[in-house]
């Protein structure tokens, strides 16, 4: 809808101000980097405003304005500050060539509704970019993450080299390290172990509660759903101490009366330790997406015939199942990410991959934990973005948005 | 039901009463419930629920004393710990008796472990003592006082034996009073000394500073969410990736990845001199502070809040506010009037899950807090791993753990915990 | 559901687990660069020698607390446990620990003098085998501080000379007795003074001066770390890490010996262990503590070896090719003012100043 809104070219007296503030404010950063604020703003907002009035009046030809923009910031910077200013030039420089153009050409209508008034349309990006500077929050601790996992040196710094882009400064040994090492290639694979069998039973027994909890009348349901969810409020050191003693009880009448492998014990401690501390998760997620079912469905199932089962299947299951699926999710991470539980409940061969990350951030910094942070978040958007590319393929596939 | 008593019972189809026949259902409802619910609840009982309750159960426990030197126990009644002189003859005797049997099972030590807590050096005076006492026999090296004495001259101080009386309870308050920075003395319950306060700031300041970070992340979270709410799913979809990325990075990285930034000679200082935003001997302090806590462990905790927020609010119909704006209500009314009181839930469910999680946090604020900024559980780890007080630690987390669920009811009293969404 | 969780469980796990039940101990340390020193000084000479496999367990930080709840659950996993001195007498004094015999338990001298006399006072508990001798030192950034390098300890508390922060550990420990130190207490009168209140106040009242410039920290990795940033100009942290700061990797940092901190790292047994394994255990320590093993461990980390028998034969670093003599806090031109650790004051007055610092440090 609002793609037809119809747009249209603006005055100069509007645009050349706007222009003109915004290569001033960039002209101040300039400017209060060379020692002189005042007159950084001044020819930020001169340059600025020239260039868009040139553009506009003289050339007016977008693709070579845009040429024209980028290289010739990219240069300055350049003269100013080597690499770094190159590099800043080229992005102030794209920036300012698509900005003179989409306020010239009136772009930023393009896509709201016809009848907002221009503040409307002011506050709108205002949000936008209010909303953008969150997402930068959100994700810049990863953007220093990365870089500095490719560091020559074996300190969280970045290096003189590694800021003039020297290739010296960079190195792969952190990598190198990490697929050759075996207590790193130990502990990943017993993150691997540990994790998934912990949310598949997390999962499962918090599900089923989690159905039982929704019908009504349970007896004592607030104070049930308040010990299933205890696990989410204690004191992590303290639940540490006290799971201690249950699973050594455990692990002693495994390993004792039934006669297990004491390793394979090991490994039922940390899981059963871990489904715990994830149950809270999948209790609320599920409990809450059941608020919304219709037990109609469930009750029409059993008139038709179905068992108690192959309705959960076949009628319950798959309507809950997003809420499963990311009460699953926080099960998962919850383990994944677990330190202070492992490092009381397991023992030297159940150390997983955080427990690592502890002893190498206590013991001996090494990039190497920044590494193996970096190839997570590369598998992570890998498969996100498969999850995303299959939902809309699904949906394409059933027609239900435009291909 | 008074039409039916008047004709009769009124029948099911195989010829019971209704009424019977209904509550029969209704029971094996309740039981197929509860069945559902029995095994998880039974995993979570045993192996999370009575451990736990069992490790604060240490916070009132104190046997040690009356276990280790049960003689002396009984003679120190006689003792009166006011009048401000030695005991006689007969609980030095007793008190050798024990001594011997205590060196013997190497008990001895442990004991002046627990003591050295409330009166500093008694670690050491047992330790020391064990070694000569155990050369002494229990019948021919009578009389013991002068003996003891010049093993140790503390024996001969009042103030020990006052403190062994004080502390001979099985059941003790003694853990509680110390976590709220008071002690348990002769005289009743006392304040520490001042130099020693420290734990009830910490509560508060723990109290304090969750409450910042939770209100950090509502005031960021709120725009994300709605955002990607109001935008087409294909592209939400693709910020949600922004959103879930941090999720997926080890706590422990993010945490370094902070350090790395903040500090004086961090990333955000450096750009900023580079800008000349800042003088290069002015850099922002914002690590090893309150500061620095508020913002990792809000970067931290960020998703928590934003993906209940955001499931909530994808609920709301945007034909409301439309409907709204339509009859000419502003902007702001809209969004006041209408679209913000439906997405509160979303802002209950983050919160209290950002607020819990943060009140126990410990590993963060020991990283990037420096002095001001950590928070109790520091303190609770300190005394687990550290001093073996964990009695103390007991004390602390029992606390911690009835403010939480002191919060918890409240909150189920207000939103109510069946509108806690996770996404 | 249930029964498909458990064959899950159980292929996946019989995956990894599986593996010999020959001999195997478990044994207990920091990790990082100190295991791996110990790995090629004892454990794959003793797995060599006998084929007993020996597992690693970096948990010594967590030592304390998890030696006492297995030692309450009845269920001790742990054969040898390598922990610093003062957790081995809490340890001992909990009764969590063995009791050892040095003398018939460990290897002689070469020279024939017994055990006891060669470790001398570093047995600073009946539980205890020290295997090194670690120092708690200062190191210091060499192009932040001009022409004008600190030779003494004192330079710590001077900012006008030497501005800037500095990094100190985040417990009474060490700084208390530096603070007395600079404030004009004399070297044997130290302990006498931190016993009373008044010398507690004042060694704070010291702290308290530079207390704005300091960087408190908590795992040994972070001073190297603030270092290498130049985050601080000085800092605290154990030698071996400042060693591999400045001699592996590089870094324009030096070495402020003096008035460094003597601490004793060393081996545990823990108590109620089965025959079997008290043997194995005490075999495995016999070797990993006789004269030539402890000479060798100072190949890979430049801690000096707690007998007095191996100092002479300490030589080269296994990688660099450099001579460690020098590098340890134990070599007579480092150790020319040193402050002994006192073991016995920590346990009785920990607790105590501990909880005077951290108020300090909330206030």
């Amino acid at each position: 809808m609002a793609a037809l809104t119809p747009i249209s070219r603006k005055p100069l007296s509007v645009v050349l101000p706007t222009v003109a503030i915004a290569g001033g404010f960039v002209g101040m950063f300039v400017g209060a980097g060379q020692g002189n604020v005042l007159l950084g703003i001044l020819i930020g907002a001169a340059l600025m405003a020239g260039l868009a009035w040139v553009y506009i009046t003289v050339l007016d030809n977008e693709r070579v304005a845009r040429w024209i923009t980028v290289l010739g910031l990219g240069a300055i910077g350049f003269f100013f500050a080597g690499i770094t200013g190159l590099i800043a030039g080229l992005l102030v420089g794209w920036f300012f060539a698509f900005f003179i153009f989409w306020l010239y050409e009136g772009r930023y209508r393009q896509k709201l509704l016809p009848y907002l008034t221009g503040r409307q349309v002011f506050e709108h990006y205002l949000f936008r970019v209010i909303c953008g500077a969150i997402f930068v929050f959100l994700i810049t601790p990863i953007l220093v993450v990365l870089p500095l996992s490719f560091n020559a040196q074996d300190f969280f710094t970045f290096t003189p080299e590694m800021l003039r882009l020297d290739p010296e400064g960079y190195s792969l040994k952190h990598y190198r390290d990490f697929f050759t090492n075996n207590e790193w290639q130990r502990s990943f694979k017993n993150s691997l172990i540990i994790a998934p069998i912990a949310t598949i039973i997390s999962v499962s027994l918090g599900t089923l509660a989690a159905i039982g909890l929704s019908q009504s009348h349970v007896p004592g349901r607030r104070a049930i759903m308040g010990i299933l969810i205890s696990p989410m409020i204690v004191p992590l050191i303290i639940s540490a101490t006290g799971m201690f003693f249950f699973y050594s009880d455990i692990g002693r009448f495994l390993e004792g009366t039934l006669g297990m492998d004491k390793n394979f014990v090991g490994y039922v401690k940390v899981i059963l330790a871990h489904a715990v501390l994830g149950i809270p998760f999948v209790i609320i997620t599920v409990t809450a997406t059941l608020v919304g079912f219709d037990q109609s469905l469930t009750r029409a199932a059993a008139n038709m015939g179905a068992g108690p089962v192959r309705t959960f299947f076949k009628i319950q299951m798959p309507l809950i199942l997003p809420g499963v699926i990311s009460g699953g999710l926080f099960a998962f991470i919850t383990s994944f990410d677990e330190v202070v539980v492992v490092l009381f409940v397991g023992s030297a061969s159940q150390k997983t991959l955080p427990w690592q990350m502890f002893t190498g951030l206590r013991e001996q910094i090494s990039p190497t934990i920044l590494a193996v942070a970096t190839i997570l978040v590369v598998i992570s958007i890998a498969l996100l973005t498969t999850v995303e590319l299959l939902r809309r393929r699904s949906e394409r596939l059933r027609g239900l948005s435009p291909a | 039901m008074t039409d039916a008593t008047q004709s009769g019972p009124m029948l099911a189809a195989d010829g019971t009463p209704l009424k019977k026949s209904l509550a029969r259902s209704l029971r094996r409802r309740k039981l197929r419930a509860l069945a559902l619910i029995a095994p998880l609840l039974l995993f979570v009982m045993l192996s999370f629920v009575i451990p736990i309750v069992s490790m604060l159960m240490r916070s009132v426990e104190n046997g040690i004393v009356a276990e280790t030197l049960p003689l002396t126990v009984v003679e120190l009644q006689n003792w009166d710990a006011e009048g401000g002189e030695l005991p006689d003859e007969a609980l030095y005797a007793a008190f050798i008796k024990d001594m011997i049997v205590a060196v013997e099972a190497k008990t001895h030590t442990r004991l002046g472990t627990r003591l050295n807590y409330e009166q500093t050096g008694m670690s050491s005076m047992f330790r020391k003592s064990g070694r000569n006492i155990k050369r002494l026999d229990p019948e021919a090296d009578a009389p013991f006082k002068e003996k003891l004495i010049e093993i140790h001259d503390g024996w001969g101080d009042v103030e020990t034996w006052r403190t062994i009386k004080t502390h001979a309870v099985p059941i003790t308050n003694g853990y509680f009073l110390n976590a709220v920075d008071m002690r348990r003395t002769p005289e009743g319950a006392q304040a520490q000394p001042e130099d020693k306060q420290i734990l009830i700031k910490l509560f508060g300041r723990t109290l304090m500073m969750s409450l910042i970070i939770t209100g950090a992340c509502i005031l960021l979270a709120y725009p994300v969410s709605y955002l990607l709410a109001t935008l087409p799913m294909r592209v939400s979809n693709l910020l949600m990736i922004l959103v879930l990325l941090p999720f997926w990075t080890s706590l422990l990285v993010r945490t370094s990845a902070w350090k790395v930034m903040l500090q004086q000679q961090g990333v955000i200082n450096e750009t900023l001199v580079w800008l000349g935003l800042v003088a290069d001997d002015a850099r922002l302090v914002i690590i090893n502070n309150q500061f620095g806590t508020i913002i990792a462990m809000t970067h931290i905790l960020l998703p928590f809040m934003i993906l209940p927020m955001y499931s909530v609010m994808q609920t709301i119909p945007p034909s409301y506010t439309r409907a709204a704006k339509s009859m000419g209500a502003t902007n702001w009314t809209t969004f006041w009037r209408i679209y913000f009181p439906q997405s509160i839930p979303g802002i209950g469910a983050g919160s209290i899950l950002v607020f819990i999680l943060a009140i126990g946090y410990y590993i963060t604020p020991e990283i990037v807090g420096g002095t001001k900024g950590v928070f109790i559980s520091n303190r609770i780890a300190y005394h687990i791993s550290s001093s073996l007080n964990w009695g103390l630690a007991a004390a602390l987390g029992t606390i911690l753990l009835a403010v939480v669920l002191l919060l918890y009811w409240c909150y189920d009293k207000i939103v109510g915990i069946d509108n806690v969404k996770l996404g | 559901m249930k029964v498909t969780i458990t064959t899950l469980m159980a292929s996946a796990l019989a995956a990894v687990a599986g593996g010999a039940m020959a001999q195997e101990m478990t044994i207990v340390s920091w990790g990082g660069a100190y295991s791996k020193s110990q790995l090629k000084a004892y454990h794959e000479p003793y797995s060599e020698k006998t084929g007993i496999t020996i597992l690693n367990d970096d948990s010594s930080n967590e030592a304390v607390a998890k030696l006492r709840a297995m030692n309450e659950a009845g269920n001790i996993t742990w054969d040898v446990v390598d922990v610093v001195a003062s957790d081995a007498i809490r340890l001992c004094d909990e009764g969590l620990a063995m009791e050892i015999d040095h003398d018939t338990m460990l290897e002689p001298a070469p020279d024939g003098s017994p055990a006891s006399e060669d470790f001398g006072e570093l047995i600073v508990s009946d539980c205890y085998i020290p295997s090194i001798v670690y120092s708690t030192t200062f190191g210091y950034r060499t192009d932040l501080v001009g022409d004008n390098p600190p030779t003494e300890i004192c330079a710590v508390f001077d900012l006008e000379t030497y501005p800037g922060k500095r990094s100190l550990e985040k417990r009474p420990i060490n700084n208390m007795e530096w603070a007395l130190l600079c404030d004009g207490v004399a070297k044997d009168d130290v302990y006498d003074v931190l016993a009373t209140p008044e010398g507690q106040d004042q060694a704070l009242a010291k702290l308290d001066t530079i207390k704005d410039s300091v960087v408190w920290w908590s795992a040994g990795a972070d001073t190297p770390q603030l270092l290498a940033d130049g985050e601080v100009v000085m800092g605290s942290t154990y030698n071996g890490r400042l060693f591999s700061v400045i001699e592996e990797q590089n870094q324009p940092v030096a070495m402020l010996w003096d008035a460094q901190v003597f601490d004793i790292d060393g081996w545990i047994i823990p108590a109620g262990l089965d025959e079997e394994r008290k043997q194995r255990a005490l075999d495995y320590l016999r070797f990993a503590t006789d004269t030539q093993r402890l000479a060798d461990q100072a190949k890979y980390i430049s801690y000096g070896p707690a007998r007095a028998s191996s100092a002479p034969l300490v030589g080269q670093h296994a990688e660099l090719g450099i001579d460690m003599a020098p590098h340890m806090p134990t070599d007579p031109e480092n150790a020319k003012n040193t402050f002994l650790y006192n073991y016995e004051f920590w346990a009785d007055y920990r607790d105590d100043i501990d909880a005077k610092f951290q108020a300090w440090l909330a206030q």
